[in-house]
């Protein structure tokens, strides 16, 4: 198991409460949260783990290229997503469906790109900033940082008014933060001081590589080395997560400077529908981390408040309606216009695009001519 | 001959077997073959990588190797591109013989500063006292259905890079003989794998090498046009040229094999033969391979051509979702557009 000494725990894996020195600080982000708001953190990890079971299916019915499995990581993202205030902006990387629905998006837009649609495209403005998945692993640690610093530039941050200060959320994975670009993304953002919150879901694998290939230390320690304070959750715990992403964001915000979370998770499922875990890891190990389920430990909670049979039967459905209008939606997906393929490559019209834009429209034509031909010759 | 099965231990037996040197298997299964050939050969040789471990690499090709040759021969890297290149280079100073695998073509872009400006320069900044026998395998191309950076054809950034060699083989024989040529080469080689063939088997002569590594090789023979192609292009060519004998028009089908340097002696002694050559590719056109065959060809073969040099490529145009990729990969009636074009002269 890796969680540590360190890791900061405010639901325990029975589902109670855990009271402690370290706990205390973070108790109070807590508290003021409704029964409302806590079973809405309950619905979208129920949500997802049914959007994205039905995802994996479709997947696995060809209805996909590939899919990529959230399952076991909701407690990470709903807690970091509903401590995001609706200014804020998050850079994904790519397995960040429920912090998509809980920004607004429709996670149709994710089928859309794993079936081979398009390459993300959705319009983050209209989508509570949820940016678009990056595929090239790093990346986007150095774009959220930039964004970061732009609004340091515009003054739309650290100006005292928390309702109003924006911040950015950047999510990356155990494997990428070997990356060049998620070091230098901790260097600039350092530097410039940016208000920012690196989340590191450390769901202990890269595809087939354990982490313990990547870090020696554990990965909460490495932002301290870059000036940023850092802090290790448990990741399974959607109120640590809810909490330690509050306050950091609420910190950065204010002009204290980026902050960086290290949720320990698990990746339950496979890498993506084209992996075969069963190369390099055992089931028992799955089954240790499946036992500290973070919706089942949620449940327990919500039903030590009263939480009643009927509220989770009636989630459940609603989880399975979504799923099935999933298929149906995704089943109704059409193609592409070839058009695609040339369009919003430049912002201004470019001979060569358009003259084999042009080509191809006249080398399409000429094939249902010549079927048209055919078949006037009486077929 | 008999048929691999699958299994590591069929392709064990076969290497040592001398009585049936003429093996059956997918690419996939006769570069691992020809990796733990060069294995066996050099203990010097090492393998590098994200995922090549217990996984075997996302295309198998490894599989087996760590179990056989240890952590140390065969090792899981951290995941960083820049990282396994440079400290390749690192291991190459020392003696060693690194073959780095890049996960798939979009995935190389990380370390180019590391393969443009150290790998490829390292001996000529060095004044030739050190070589660089580092090998650099890249599955790429499309027709997989893949996701974005999954099927991309970089080729033409290495080619343009002095310094490097850049091989592609397109079949099994070629595949298991060319990784063991190139890591046996002293200078660096960015060796790219059709993804899209690793999987369909061909015969495998294990006692006969064939063709040198940087050779261009005939495909097919034909009289009235010149088809030139690399990597997975090489098997639609010859389905065009196939479909182009019902037709009645004779192609001949040339596999160009290695991208830098290219053998041109077979290309122009093709050329003045049919007088007609298409230049096929899955990369963007514009300052691609074929631009720079076309040009050469035409600079040396002016005035045995009948027609100008016609380039088949993908468009200038980032690779779209897989659902459009058949329509942006050249394909054999896109060749056979451009015979058209040619025979039209
Ligand atoms: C630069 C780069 N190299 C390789 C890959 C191929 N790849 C995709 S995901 C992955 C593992 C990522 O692991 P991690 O960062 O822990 O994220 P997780 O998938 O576990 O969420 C690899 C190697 C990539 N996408 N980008
Ligand atoms: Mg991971």
């Amino acid at each position: 198991m890796s969680y540590t000494e360190a890791t900061l725990q405010l639901l325990s894996p029975a589902g109670s409460i855990v009271e402690s020195d370290a706990s205390a600080e973070y108790l109070p982000y807590i508290e003021k949260l409704t029964d409302d708001q806590l079973r809405e953190f309950h619905r979208v990890m129920v949500v997802t783990r049914a959007f994205d079971l039905e995802a994996t299916n479709l997947q696995r019915q060809g209805q996909m290229a590939l899919w990529v499995p959230s399952l076991g990581q909701e407690a990470a993202q709903v807690g970091s997503g509903f401590a995001m205030r609706p200014q804020d902006h998050i850079f994904p990387s790519y397995r960040e469906h429920a912090v998509g629905m809980i920004r607004g998006l429709d996670v149709l837009d994710i089928i859309r790109m794993l079936r081979g649609i398009t390459h993300g495209g959705w319009d983050s403005t209209a989508n509570g900033n949820f940016h678009i998945y990056t595929l090239v692993l790093g990346s986007q640690t150095l774009h959220g940082t930039g964004y970061a610093m732009g609004l340091t530039l515009d003054g739309v941050t650290a100006t005292g008014n928390p309702e109003k200060d924006e911040a950015v959320i950047v999510y990356f994975g155990d494997g990428a933060t070997s990356q060049g670009d998620v070091n230098e993304a901790m260097i600039f953002a350092a530097s410039y001081q940016t208000p920012e919150l690196f989340f590191l879901q450390n769901n202990q694998w890269a595809i087939s590589v354990p982490v313990s290939t990547q870090s020696r230390t554990p990965l909460y320690l490495r932002p301290a080395g870059f000036g940023i304070p850092g802090i290790q959750i448990d990741g399974n715990d959607v109120l640590i997560s809810y909490a330690a992403s509050r306050k950091y964001l609420e910190e950065t915000r204010s002009g204290g400077g980026p902050r960086f979370i290290e949720a320990v998770t698990y990746r339950m499922g496979a890498h993506t529908s084209s992996d075969d875990p069963t190369k390099y890891r055992t089931d028992a190990l799955t089954a240790q981390w499946g036992a500290l389920d973070p919706i089942a430990r949620f449940e327990t909670y919500l039903r030590g408040r009263g939480a009643s049979d009927a509220f989770f039967a009636e989630l459940d459905e609603e989880a399975a309606e979504f799923a099935d209008s999933i298929r149906r939606r995704t089943l109704e997906l059409g193609s592409p216009a070839t058009d695609l393929i040339f369009d919003n490559i430049y912002s201004e019209p470019h001979p060569l695009v358009d003259q084999q834009k042009e080509w191809l429209a006249n080398y399409e034509a000429s094939f249902a001519e010549s079927e048209a031909a055919q078949g006037g010759d009486g077929q | 001959m008999s048929e691999t099965t699958g299994s590591q231990a069929t392709v064990t037996d076969t290497s040592a077997s001398a009585a049936s040197p003429l093996q059956s298997m997918p690419m996939a299964k006769a570069l691992n073959a020809g990796l733990r050939q060069a294995m066996l050969d050099n203990p010097k040789v090492l393998l590098m990588g994200e995922d090549i471990g217990p996984l075997g690499g996302v295309f198998r090709v490894t599989e087996g190797l760590q179990a056989e040759f240890g952590v140390r021969r065969v090792t899981d890297t951290p995941l960083a591109e820049s990282g396994i290149v440079g400290t390749a280079i690192g291991l190459a100073m020392r003696g060693y013989r690194p073959v780095c695998e890049i996960q798939f073509d979009g995935f190389v872009y990380p370390s180019f500063n590391q393969i443009t400006s150290q790998l490829a320069k390292m001996t000529n900044r060095h004044e030739g006292q050190i070589q660089m026998p580092v090998v650099i395998r890249i599955p790429y191309g499309g027709h997989i259905g893949a996701v974005e950076h999954h099927q991309e054809s970089p080729e033409a950034y290495f080619a343009h890079t002095s310094g490097l060699r850049v091989v592609s083989p397109s079949t099994p024989h070629d595949a298991y003989w060319m990784i063991q040529d190139a890591i046996a080469s002293n200078d660096p080689v960015i060796f790219l794998e059709p993804k899209s063939r690793y999987w369909p088997k061909g015969d495998v002569d294990l006692s006969n090498r064939g063709a040198k590594l940087h050779s261009t090789q005939v495909a097919r023979e034909g009289t009235e046009v010149t088809l030139l192609g690399h990597g997975a292009m090489v098997s639609v060519l010859l389905q065009a040229a196939e479909l182009a004998a019902e037709e009645g028009t004779s192609v001949e089908v040339l596999d160009l094999r290695s991208i830098s340097p290219i053998d041109y002696d077979p290309i122009l002694a093709s050329v003045r033969k049919t007088g007609r050559l298409v230049v096929a590719q899955e990369a963007p056109g514009f300052v691609s391979v074929g631009s720079e065959i076309a040009a050469t060809v035409t600079e040396h073969a002016f005035y045995s051509l009948e027609a100008p040099v016609l380039r088949v490529a993908g468009f200038d145009a980032p690779f779209p979702p897989a659902k459009l990729e058949t329509i942006y990969l050249p394909d054999a009636d896109r060749v056979l557009e451009a015979v058209d074009r040619a025979l039209a002269y």
